[in-house]
C-alpha cells in the first residue's frame, strides 16, 4: 500500500481540527450561557460555586478585620460575626457595641502555649479606613463571579466604592452588573437609587429607581417570596426624605405612613407626619397671605 | 565541624544542580504577576489580596523544597551505595545526619532569600513601602519553623520504606499542624474523657508550626512581633530540632545500611 503523502497528511489534520473546533465552540458557547455567564469555571464548579463564593466574601470580611477574625473553632463556642457592619448598616450606639462584643471572642489564654502563641497573631479588633477599605474589593469582585446572586456582594462593594473611594462610575457599573443577574433585586435597585441621589444629586432618577425597587419588593411579597422588611423601610424612608425636599408633602407623609408600618420605632416616625402636616397645613396659608 | 559543612555543602549543590527550586520559584512568581495583573474597579493600590496569595505560595513552595529534599537525602545515599564510602572516610553516622540536616537548612534558607527578595520587589512596586525588618523577621521564623520539619523529615526518612511515604505523611501531619495546633486545647475541652487528656496531651507535645506563620502580620502591615519573642520561638525550635536529630541518630545508629 503505498503511504499518502505527509503534506496531505498535515492539510487532513488541519481539517479535521477545524472541523473538530467548529463542533466544540458550539458545545463551549452552551457551556457559558448558562446562568447568563461568560465563565466557564461556573460550568466546572457547579453549584459548589456558592461554596467559594461565600467563602470569599467571608475573605472581605476579614480584610475588612485587618485578619482579627473567628475561626470555626472559635465560632463552634459561640463566636458568631454579624456582617452588617460590612454594608454600613452598623448603627452607632447598640450595633457597634454589639459588634465590639461578638469580636471579644478570643478571652483569656488557657495556657502558656496559648498565651505565648498570641504574640504572632493579630489581637485587636480593628477596621479598615482612610483608604484601606479598597483591600477588600477583590475578593467582593470574585465572590460576584462565582455566585452572581448573591446581592449583598454588590451592595456592599458599591458602598465602599462610592462612600469611600470616590469610585463613584466603578460602584454604578457593579450595580448595574448586579441588577443584569438579579433584575427583581429590590437591594440593588435601592443602592443604585441612593447613588443617583446622594453622588449625583439626579432626584428624578433616584425616584424612579427607589418606586421601581418598591414595586420590586411588593411583587416580591406577592408571590410570597418573603423580602426583607428593613429594606421595605429604608426605601420608603428615603424615597419620603427626597419627597420632602422637593416640596411634595402630601408623597412624602403616604410613604412615610408606609415606612411606619414595618418600624421598630413608629413614634419617631409619627413625629416627622406631624411635622409634614403642618408644613402642609402652612403652604396655602403662606400663598393667601402673599 | 568541617566534615559537617563538607556534607552540608553537597547537599546545597544538590538543591541548585536539580530543577525543582526553580520550577516552584517560577510556578510561584508566575502565578503571582498574573494575580497582579488582574485590575479590580481600576484601583493599582490594592495590594494586600497579593502580598497574602504570594506569601501563601512561598509557603507552601518553601514546605516542598523543605520536605521532597530532606526526604531523599538518606535513602538516596544508601540506594547508591555512596554511603559505605562516605562511612569510611571517616565520618560518624551522627556527622552524617546533622551534615545533611544542615544541608537541607541552608538550602531551603538560599531558596528563602530568593522567594522573599521576590516577595519585597514585588509587594514594594505595588504599595511603595519597605518594611524590610518584618520581611526579615517572616523569613526568619518561617526559616526556623522549615528547620523543625527537616529534622523531622530527617528523622521519618529512617523510619518509613520509601521517600514517598515519608513525604506524604509529613506533609499531612505539617499541614494537620499547621491548621490544628492552635485550636487542640479548644478541640481538647469539648471531649470526654479519656479523649481529653490525650489531646491535650497531643497539644502539648506536638511542636506549634503554627506560631511562626505571621503572614496575616505582613500582609495586614501589623507591628514588629517584640524580638524577646522571636527569641524565645527560636530557642523552642532549636530544642525540638536537637531532640529530633537525636532520635534520627538513635534510628540510624543502629541500622544496617546493606538492606
Amino acid at each position: 500500500m503505498k503511504r499518502p503523502a505527509p503534506a496531505l497528511v498535515l492539510i487532513a489534520l488541519a481539517t479535521v481540527s477545524v472541523s473538530l473546533g467548529t463542533v466544540c465552540e458550539r458545545r463551549v458557547g452552551q457551556w457559558s450561557r448558562r446562568n447568563q455567564s461568560d465563565s466557564v469555571l461556573k460550568v466546572l464548579l457547579g453549584d459548589g460555586r456558592r461554596l467559594f463564593a461565600n467563602h470569599f466574601f467571608v475573605m472581605a470580611d476579614v480584610y475588612f478585620h485587618s485578619g482579627y477574625y473567628p475561626s470555626v473553632f472559635d465560632r463552634r463556642t459561640g463566636a458568631e460575626v454579624d456582617r452588617r457592619h460590612l454594608s454600613g448598616q452598623e448603627q452607632e450606639g447598640e450595633d457597634g457595641h454589639d459588634h465590639e462584643k461578638e469580636m471579644s471572642f478570643l478571652g483569656r489564654p488557657k495556657d502558656w502555649i496559648e498565651s505565648f502563641g498570641r504574640h504572632f497573631m493579630i489581637t485587636e479588633h480593628t477596621h479598615l479606613s482612610g483608604g484601606g477599605e479598597r483591600e477588600i474589593l477583590p475578593w467582593l469582585k470574585l465572590s460576584a463571579e462565582l455566585d452572581p446572586q448573591q446581592v449583598d456582594t454588590y451592595t456592599v462593594a458599591a458602598f465602599w466604592l462610592r462612600n469611600h473611594l470616590g469610585k463613584v462610575q466603578e460602584a454604578e457599573q457593579f450595580l448595574r452588573e448586579g441588577l443584569r443577574a438579579n433584575p427583581d433585586s429590590d437591594q440593588i435597585l435601592f443602592a443604585l437609587g441612593q447613588l443617583y441621589y446622594e453622588n449625583y444629586q439626579d432626584v428624578d432618577r433616584a425616584r424612579n429607581v427607589w418606586e421601581l425597587a418598591l414595586r420590586r419588593w411588593h411583587e416580591a411579597e406577592s408571590r410570597n417570596g418573603k423580602p426583607e422588611p428593613f429594606s421595605r423601610e429604608q426605601i420608603t424612608i428615603n424615597l419620603a426624605r427626597l419627597e420632602e425636599k422637593a416640596g411634595n408633602y402630601q408623597r412624602a407623609i403616604a410613604h412615610l405612613q408606609e415606612a411606619r408600618l414595618l418600624s421598630p420605632a413608629p413614634a419617631a416616625l409619627d413625629r416627622q407626619i406631624d411635622e409634614l402636616r403642618q408644613k402642609l397645613r402652612a403652604r396655602p396659608e403662606a400663598a393667601q397671605g402673599k | 565541624m568541617n566534615t559537617v559543612m563538607a556534607l552540608a555543602g553537597i547537599v546545597i549543590k544538590e538543591l541548585y544542580r536539580r530543577k525543582d527550586f526553580y520550577v516552584v520559584f517560577v510556578l510561584t512568581a508566575v502565578m503571582t504577576l498574573l494575580l497582579g495583573s488582574v485590575n479590580f474597579f481600576h484601583d493599582d493600590k490594592i495590594v494586600r489580596y497579593l502580598k497574602d496569595v504570594c506569601l501563601l505560595l512561598i509557603w507552601v513552595s518553601a514546605l516542598v523544597i523543605a520536605i521532597v529534599t530532606s526526604a531523599r537525602q538518606l535513602p538516596m545515599e544508601r540506594e547508591s551505595r555512596t554511603i559505605f564510602p562516605l562511612l569510611a572516610k571517616p565520618v560518624t553516622r551522627a556527622q552524617v545526619i546533622v551534615g545533611k540536616f544542615f544541608g537541607c537548612w541552608f538550602a531551603v534558607g538560599l531558596g528563602l532569600l530568593v522567594f522573599y527578595f521576590f516577595f519585597a520587589v514585588l509587594a514594594g512596586s505595588r504599595d511603595h513601602r519597605w518594611p524590610l525588618a518584618e520581611y526579615i523577621q517572616a523569613l526568619w521564623l518561617q526559616w526556623s519553623m522549615l528547620a523543625m520539619v527537616i529534622a523531622g523529615v530527617l528523622l521519618g526518612s529512617l523510619v518509613f520504606a520509601a521517600p514517598s511515604s515519608n513525604s506524604t505523611i509529613s506533609f499531612v501531619v505539617v499541614a494537620g499542624i499547621l491548621l490544628l495546633g492552635r485550636h487542640l486545647n479548644q478541640v481538647a475541652l469539648q471531649q470526654p474523657e479519656p479523649l481529653k487528656t490525650l489531646v491535650y496531651v497531643l497539644y502539648f507535645v506536638i511542636p506549634h508550626l503554627e506560631w511562626y506563620d505571621i503572614r496575616d502580620r505582613v500582609s495586614f502591615d501589623q507591628a514588629l512581633v517584640p524580638w524577646a519573642d522571636c527569641g524565645l520561638a527560636t530557642l523552642y525550635a532549636a530544642v525540638y530540632v536537637a531532640f529530633l536529630l537525636f532520635a534520627a541518630w538513635l534510628v540510624f545508629r543502629r541500622k544496617p545500611l546493606n538492606q
